[in-house]
């Protein structure tokens, strides 16, 4: 499969993830489209070691194979950055009884 | 058209049908079964790419386990339709206008480079099984792999400190 169907998957995906962060004004949904879009690099860095393993597999067996182990590392982050972001979220719920990030201006003032 | 082809198309379609409807989707409910089925085909993907390993685990940390705790805040807090912030009309225009700037931009930037013409192997090569993964993992990467535990242990002290009623 040619790396650029891939590329340009990847980047429709990012862009839809970037759009819903501008659209939305619910925290919960902006969380979620950061979870699209760090899917979206994922998906990028497996086809890329997969394009590298084609290119240098011949010569090393194990060409390509950082880019799966920092996708593990990606999605570790991500697991705990999701169980701090939805405390951070509960708590702001618990205080303003809203999720809409417009009354989160306080520091305007 | 071989099966490869059209399994790749079908779970492209899917993926961003997927995710247009978890941007545009009143509900949050349905964003987050929308994201869930986004995610499968996404690992459906990894499938093809012969990353049977993060198809797995992106089935089991992403659909299984963020998913859940999604789901399980937005029905904590009774979050509906009704509910939904309103926004200005003109607002959501522009995140819209500058997203697709930023395809655009994107798209045009990547169209005609070098790295177009090479291929992503498909079906075969074995890196992405647990064998070769579990092998690197826990010898040139045995010290991130501790130290993420670290992370885990951090954010879970981290997350019970923030929902703690004071």
């Amino acid at each position: 499969m040619p790396i650029n169907y891939y590329i340009f998957l990847s980047i429709a995906l990012f862009c839809i993830g970037i759009v819903g962060v501008l659209t939305r004004r619910n925290a919960i949904i902006i969380f979620m489209c950061i979870e699209l879009m760090m899917n979206a690099v994922n998906l990028l860095l497996v086809a890329f070691s997969k394009m590298h393993h084609a290119t240098n597999g011949a010569t090393n067996a194990s060409a390509g194979i950082d880019g799966q182990i920092f996708v593990f590392f990606i999605m570790v982050v991500a697991a705990a950055e999701v169980s701090v972001g939805l405390a951070i979220i509960v708590m702001m719920y618990r205080n303003i009884h809203s999720v809409d990030v417009n009354f989160l201006n306080r520091l305007k003032h | 058209m071989n099966v490869t082809q059209i399994l790749f198309w079908f779970l492209s379609v899917l993926a961003l049908f997927g995710a247009l409807m978890v941007v545009t989707s009143k509900n949050p409910v349905h964003s987050v079964l929308w994201l869930i089925a986004t995610f499968f085909s996404i690992s459906g993907h990894y499938i093809l790419l012969n990353a049977q390993f993060l198809a797995i685990v992106n089935i089991i940390v992403y659909a299984g386990a963020i998913m859940v705790l999604f789901l399980f805040v937005i029905m904590l807090m009774n979050l509906n339709k009704t509910t939904e912030p309103k926004k200005n009309r003109w607002l959501k225009l522009a995140g819209g206008v500058a997203g697709g700037c930023l395809l655009l931009v994107f798209i045009a930037a990547l169209k005609s480079s070098e790295i177009t013409q090479q291929t992503a192997e498909v079906k075969t090569g074995d890196i992405g099984l647990i064998k070769n993964l579990g092998r690197e993992l826990f010898s040139t990467y045995v010290v991130p792999f501790e130290i993420s535990s670290i992370l885990f242990l951090s954010a879970m002290v981290g997350a019970v400190v923030i929902g703690k009623k004071e």
